[in-house]
């Protein structure tokens, strides 16, 4: 246990910056990801075909490459400066992002087209059928696989500890080497992979919640 | 019609996959026996042993069991630690260091296999056995030798500042305050900012060779570690970046051993106690132009 007390302000500013980057760049992956979700089946075939170009591309890019590209190619294009934290959750962001669009997609896959076709009916403009009345629909048959995006989105942030974020996965490296803090790698590896079960059982807890709450009666 | 079109793509991909393959087959091998390390046909540094016994060395005979030295090195820090991408040779103070105390154990350059691994990750790559032993910059320190053993010093620096070549010359860590100083994750330089100047900025990566990157960029005000590294980045980027200032700590390189194997430590102390022509030869050699002063310290045999 001293690895945990002896480095309590180590782990706070850890944690506190795995979440960080977990919330914000969950936070970018959803609006980006409905928005591009919703560019990827509109009518519009510009909007479908730059849709289909940013999930393909961004999506088979590994993340590693993404965070490269950010933290290290992003202050090369002559750009207002912005700090390793700053690009790092954008990288995790627009990544997950494409995850996000493609479960949607999924999602409002399920909703019969009779109801998209009646909204259109009734004289409700594209982004009114797909905010009153598909993507309400689509989210609830995609709250499993959504939170499965997220709970990668969790995980994937350990990424960010090779690109000078203080996260979790860096704690290691820092405990290892510092003087007189107690703890070597494998018990500070032990208790970072304790913080990710809890953190990973609590957002189960809220998938549990969101699919009761929206269940429906088919 | 789909049918072979489908065989066509197969057809590409396979001969894709040959060419690709055909490029590889003829990766870079480097003869050069005994200690030369390559650069030209000067006589070797060193004799490759033979007939070498060393009773009671797990490491050695782990090594005998494997028939080659796995050594676990740096490959990003020009004369210290180096692979050439383009040629796949490997060059540097260390890495003579590494192949000197393979020869001293029986086993020529064809016989090692070097292992590049960063700095956060040492210790347990020699604690889990991954490595025979570690010659890369590596500091001897007391939280270090709980987990493993050290030979050596062979070598004494001290953590120094590199900054971009048209920034005023700096030689206090003062001088930073409120600026952005880069080092490797959880490096003795970092935890020593962090521990004794708050009003420094850190940026940390597994390799200073991102570090230096971001000075490059301007992304940070400078690299600090251990000068004979800074040195070597400065004689790779003359135009870009210079070593200021004077020497804040000292530094004791050693090589990183399994912890416990006396034996071993005890031969490669003996090796470094020895030998003081080869040791000055492959100084020579790799960071005499350099212009730092040094002379092989005394073994710490503990």
């Amino acid at each position: 246990m001293d690895v945990i007390f002896g480095n309590l302000d180590l782990w706070g500013e850890a944690i506190g910056n795995t979440l960080l980057v977990f919330l914000i760049g969950g936070l970018i992956a959803l609006v980006l990801g409905i928005i591009v979700g919703a560019m990827r089946v509109s009518p519009v075939p510009i909007a479908r075909g730059v849709g289909t170009a940013y999930v393909n591309i961004v999506r088979n890019t590994p993340l590693t490459l993404v965070f490269f590209f950010f933290v290290f190619g992003y202050p090369q294009l002559g750009l207002p400066d912005l700090s390793n934290t700053v690009l790092g959750i954008l990288a995790i962001g627009i990544y997950t992002a494409t995850y996000v669009a493609e479960v949607l997609r999924a999602g409002i896959n399920t909703v019969p087209v009779g109801q998209a076709e009646a909204a259109r009916a009734i004289g409700l403009p594209f982004g009114q059928v797909m905010t009153l009345v598909v993507l309400p629909q689509a989210f609830r048959s995609v709250v499993p696989p959504m939170m499965s995006v997220f709970i990668a989105l969790l995980k994937n942030t350990t990424v960010a500890a090779g690109f000078s974020i203080a996260e979790l996965a860096a704690l290691r490296a820092t405990i290892n080497d510092a003087p007189g803090r107690p703890g070597n790698p494998m018990e500070v590896l032990l208790w970072v992979a304790i913080v990710f079960v809890v953190l990973v059982l609590a957002m189960s807890a809220v998938q549990r919640h969101l699919e009761n709450k929206w269940r429906i009666a088919r | 019609m789909r049918r072979t079109r489908a065989l066509a793509g197969i057809g590409i991909a396979t001969a894709a996959l040959l060419a690709l393959t055909g490029c590889n087959s003829g990766s870079p091998s480097n003869p050069g026996g005994g200690g030369d390390a390559g650069d030209g046909g000067d006589k070797p540094l060193f004799e490759v042993a033979k007939d070498v016994t060393l009773d009671g060395s797990p490491t050695f005979e782990h090594i005998q069991e494997a028939g080659k030295v796995t050594i676990g090195v740096k490959e990003d820090q020009p004369n210290l630690g180096y692979l050439d991408a383009t040629t796949g040779e490997r060059t540097g103070f260390d890495i003579d260091i590494a192949r000197w105390i393979a020869a001293s154990l029986g086993y020529d350059e064809d016989k090692i296999e070097f292992k590049p691994i960063a700095s956060a990750n040492r210790e347990q790559a020699i604690v889990n056995g991954d490595i025979d032993y570690y010659v890369g910059t590596y500091s001897i320190n007391d939280k270090r030798k709980e987990q493993i053993d050290f030979a050596g010093p062979y070598f004494i620096t001290g953590q120094g500042l590199l900054i971009r070549k048209d920034d005023p010359e700096a030689d206090k860590l003062e001088d930073f305050n409120g600026k952005t100083v880069c080092s490797a994750t959880g490096s003795t330089p970092i935890q020593n900012i962090k521990a004794n100047f708050p009003d420094i900025k850190t940026q940390e990566y597994d390799l200073y060779s991102a570090c230096v990157q971001d000075l490059i960029d301007n992304k940070v005000d400078a690299v600090t570690t251990d000068q004979a590294i800074l040195i070597g980045y400065a004689a790779q980027y003359p135009d870009e970046v210079k070593v200021t200032g004077g020497l804040f700590t000292e530094e004791r390189y050693g090589v990183g051993l399994t912890k416990g194997d006396d034996v071993l430590r005890a031969h490669i102390n003996d090796l470094f106690t020895e030998n003081n022509d080869i040791w000055q030869g492959i100084f020579d050699k790799n960071l005499g132009q350099s212009g730092i002063e040094v002379e092989q310290p005394e073994v710490d045999a503990y």
